[in-house]
């Protein structure tokens, strides 16, 4: 068997070769071409990883084990982690989309926590053709089928539309979830001696080399590849998560992996090279789904609601029973070493002889060219934006009607946000709050992304993504934990793609550090490409931020009635790539504005100060669309009219539509804005309106329009 | 009060109702598990919680309708006992036939999770003690089969028989097509059995027992149980 045909680069196979002293036998090559895939070495990628800064004062665990872990007091902890499911969900919209959100789930259970929350990132086409209409249909239909059976409400996240996702759209699940920081769970803790035991599904075809298949461009065929999407099953996850709860309760679990990309292998192979041990398993052990499955299918089959469960040998009876008990399947299917050696073994026959630590961690790392590309010489930068009088009216129902901007409850209603009663705000707010019962207190949980500026210029753009989702949390009180990240680009093998992803990630990263926010889990989906077709660079990235109280949290939405409506930060935002400047130009071009530091951590320490001093309302951050897209959500979701009066010479694009940096908008009681002007002095204030009794937002020289009407844009 | 809470493989509000049930009435909760022959005793509720019982790859609720804790259930119901399914347990009541009708897939075919208004139609049931007629409650509901759906002829007998307890409406209590969120015959969100015992509800009152959830309507469904039980069950 060649090399090439289990995907494997030809210095790769020499580095086998070299690692091994021998060549690898076919099940041995078809291992490691799954192993070492982009997807499961992140060869492309370690090396930009390493920008990332996952250091603390919050931080119990970062990077390397199945989800990054912030300490939230009292001695609780949150794990959580983002993952894609691109590919999948681009071959078969329901189960992509299901798996995914089902993955994300073990991955947090398998620190030990309990799922307690799901957000989801979503990519789609914007042109409304039937392929993209039925792709959305499917994936939120998928989310949603099975985030509901499995208990785990999905409380918020955010989606984006634009044609470079048309065909290949992306499909980020985050799960929150709550452990006792006690009660961790890690991949470093197995020895020899002990069973390891597969707790779940039966073992099936489903998926088998799935992580390969994600580390390629999408064929142009792609029901081509629909054996290698999983099915899922939310109703064994749920029995699983009670399953592997009750084992945790009963201190019965030595350590414990999920069984995601590449299914026993990685699971197996990766518990041993992080506890230092071997493992052999037993591929006979393993209870099938189809008969005559050969062993290395049986190590790579991807089959869904599987855990790697490592225990104590004398245990095995209680675990059996306990899987009974929630109708799980139950099998000894190896045994931790102490030879450093992975092996599978079929009916006493070594089929499979690798060093545990090759498997996973021995891929070499590859340092694509990179060249900075040409596009961006060619960008028009200088161009200048009017604003007639008498466009401002289209131009403004055109961009709340825009699906970026628009009402998304047809996609949030159709997901459990409540169950487990934690939800205090839920999706369609710019923030998601989640009660802690285990210490009162609370999660604020964001999901943002700039592609359109990581376009125009990556490395603010990768800034800018971190931001718009940091502000927003600072905005309502919360301080920030921690990051996870989900960064979806095309192809690192051409050498303009590779330089857009290295400079968006050193914004990103920079930016992180620079706002004090360690980057404690995430993942890298690479070739997402289509034929003649690649998506925008799209570091998608979650934060999560903690609340001590409710009583510190400013909402969105909520404007009273004779607030005065104030803009902080810079009055002009930046056009460049902004909605405004895509609906009129049809193409994104210009160049945004520079990431300050400075300007950004002035606005954290006001943002916070005004959220506790209780002088506000409401607040939004400008986001896509502009000043006046904010005052036209905050009107829609308080129902209250407002008044917004500027100066001529604020009437101009930047103003109104313009977009980034440390800009909000609050809506400010009217005896406390003594208070409210004093935090933000020297920073750029501006008084714009107020609310008011009367159903109408009128921007005075502009145009005015009933709540009425901008409502049923905004939700039609 | 001392209550059972029903966990049957896939029930995913057991603990959001163990958790309203005893911080808003300070009640003595358990979960009963689904292989269980009968109840504790001295039970003073019995609570099906909302969930995907068995996955409902079957009919929702016709699974859970044949589990053994069932027929406890049904002596305990016969005798007077106070049986609450919400969501999923009302599905698993109708199947089990302790309650008429069916849910059958709302009618835009989605699963719908949100906020909803219900008018109190009945003030004389355990459940409901505590309530003005007419009364608006605001509970969320979350389900892809809530559709309440009877033939004419019995409709029009549990019509007659004052089953109905609760309807969607709107927020001043109006009932039209508008303010029906799933295409339910008559707006129909809650039914009781002829005794007055048994309740089914669509709507989550454990998603409405606190202020920080957005409401507290649902806490007065419990308030009410508990002051029935209290008055040795009289309303």
């Amino acid at each position: 068997m060649n090399y090439k045909a289990v995907g494997l680069r030809e210095e790769e196979y020499q580095a086998i070769k070299e690692l091994l002293g021998r060549e690898p036998n076919e099940s041995e090559l078809r291992i490691l071409g799954v192993m070492w895939s982009e997807h499961c070495s992140y060869k492309s990628t370690r090396p930009l990883l390493k920008m990332f800064n996952s250091e603390g004062k919050y931080v119990i665990q970062g990077p390397g084990e199945n989800a990054g872990i912030v300490d939230i007091g009292d001695g609780w902890a949150a794990a959580f982690k983002v993952e894609s499911h691109n590919h999948p969900s681009a071959v078969e919209p329901y189960q992509g989309a299901a798996t995914g959100v089902g993955g994300i789930i073990r991955d947090i259970l398998a620190v030990g926590a309990w799922p307690t929350a799901c957000l989801d990132g979503l990519f789609f086409g914007k042109t409304p053709r039937n392929s993209t209409l039925s792709l959305m249909d499917g994936i939120v239909s998928g989310i949603g089928g099975y985030g509901n059976a499995v208990g785990v409400p999905t409380v918020g996240g955010k989606t984006f539309f634009d044609d470079s996702y048309e065909g290949n759209p992306l499909v980020n699940a985050m799960c929150v979830g709550i452990v006792s920081q006690e009660k961790i769970i890690t991949s470093k803790t197995a020895k020899a001696g002990q069973l390891a035991v597969l707790i779940g599904s039966r073992t099936g075809r489903d998926g088998i080399a799935g992580a390969a298949f994600a580390s390629a461009e999408l064929a142009e065929d792609t029901k081509s590849s629909k054996p290698q999407v999983q099915i899922g099953d939310p109703f064994v996850e749920k029995l699983l998560i009670e399953c592997c709860h009750e084992l945790l309760r009963e201190k019965l679990i030595a350590s414990m992996q999920d069984m995601g990309a590449a299914g026993i292998t990685s699971s197996a192979s990766e518990i041993a090279a992080k506890s230092g041990t071997g493992i052999y398993i037993y591929a006979d052990k393993v209870p099938t789904r189809d008969e005559n499955m050969t062993p290395w299918e049986i190590a790579l089959s991807e089959s869904q609601e599987r855990m790697l469960v490592i225990i104590e040998p004398e245990n095995y009876e209680r675990v059996e029973k306990c899987a009974q008990k929630w109708l799980l399947e139950c099998a000894p299917i190896g045994e931790v070493t102490d030879d450093g050696r992975f092996k599978i073994i079929n009916n006493g026959k070594t089929v499979v002889d690798l060093p545990a630590e090759m498997v996973g961690g021995g891929c070499p790392e590859i340092h694509w060219p990179s060249q900075k590309p040409a596009y961006l010489e060619s960008i028009e930068t200088e161009r200048a934006y009017t604003l007639p009088q008498d466009a401002f009216r289209d131009i403004f129902l055109s961009i709340i009607s825009d699906p970026n901007v628009k009402d998304k409850s047809w996609i949030y209603e159709q997901y459990d946000h409540m169950v487990q009663i934690n939800t205090v705000v839920g999706p369609g707010n710019p923030v998601s709050v989640i009660r802690v019962k285990e210490n009162n207190k609370f999660l604020a949980l964001t999901m943002d992304c700039d592609p359109w500026s990581c376009w125009l210029d990556p490395y603010n753009g990768g800034a800018e993504s971190f931001l718009k989702a940091a502000r927003p949390l600072w905005a309502c009180g919360a301080e920030i934990l921690g990051m996870t990240d989900c960064l979806n680009y095309p192809s690192p093998e051409s050498p303009e793609n590779y330089w857009i992803l290295t400079e968006t990630v050193r914004g990103l990263a920079q930016t992180a550090k620079d706002m004090d926010c360690p980057v404690v889990s995430g993942n890298v989906s690479l070739y997402n490409e289509s034929p003649g077709k690649k998506i925008l660079p799209s570091p998608l990235v979650g934060l999560v931020g903690l609340l001590e109280t409710m009583e510190d949290f400013l909402p969105s939405g909520e404007l009273e009635e004779s607030d005065v409506l104030f803009l902080v930060g810079p009055k002009k935002g930046f056009l460049a790539g902004s909605l405004f400047q895509r609906l009129l130009d049809k193409s994104i071009q210009g160049k945004p504005v520079q990431y300050t530091p400075t300007a950004e951590i002035s606005f954290k320490e006001r943002a916070l100060r005004t959220a506790k001093d209780k002088c506000c309302s409401s607040v939004r951050v400008i986001g896509s669309g502009g000043l006046v897209t904010a005052i036209a959500k905050e009107c829609i979701f308080a129902q209250k009219g407002a008044s917004i009066n500027l100066k001529s010479e604020h009437l101009v694009p930047e103003v109104l539509f313009g977009e980034g940096g440390p800009r909000a908008i609050y809506s400010v009681k009217p005896d406390k804005i003594a208070i409210f002007e004093h935090i933000w002095q020297d920073f750029g204030l501006l008084k714009i309106g107020t609310v008011q009794k009367e159903k109408t937002l009128e921007f005075l020289g502009l145009s005015s329009f009933s709540l009425l009407e901008i409502t049923s844009c905004w939700r039609r | 009060m001392k209550a059972c809470v029903v966990v049957f493989p896939g029930s995913n509000c057991d603990r959001d109702v163990i958790h309203s049930l005893s911080t808003r009435v300070k009640a003595n909760v358990s979960a009963l598990w689904y292989e269980e022959h009968k109840l504790p005793q001295d039970t003073d509720l019995v609570v099906l919680p909302g969930g995907f019982s068995y996955g409902d790859y079957l009919r929702c609720g016709a699974m859970a309708a044949t589990a053994p804790i069932l027929n406890a259930i049904k002596g305990y119901a016969e005798g007077g006992g106070l049986v609450l399914g919400i969501c999923n347990g009302f599905q698993i009541l109708t199947e089990a036939r302790l309650l008429p009708g069916a849910l059958l897939a709302n009618k835009n075919l989605k699963f719908i999770c949100r906020q909803c208004t219900v008018r109190a139609e009945r003030t004389d049931t355990p459940f409901t003690s505590n309530l003005q007629t007419g009364q608006v409650l605001k509970m969320p509901i979350a389900h892809h089969e809530g559709l309440y759906f009877l033939p004419p002829s019995d409709l029009k007998q549990i019509l007659a028989n004052k089953q109905v307890v609760f309807r969607y409406c709107n927020n001043d209590g109006t009932i039209d097509d508008k303010s029906n969120p799933n295409g339910s015959v008559d707006n129909i969100a809650g039914v009781i059995n002829k005794g007055g015992n048994v309740l089914g509800l669509m709507p989550h009152p454990e998603r409405a027992s606190e202020k920080i959830l957005g409401s507290e309507d649902g806490g007065l469904i419990w308030d009410s149980i508990a002051s029935w039980l209290k008055k040795g069950g009289r309303c």
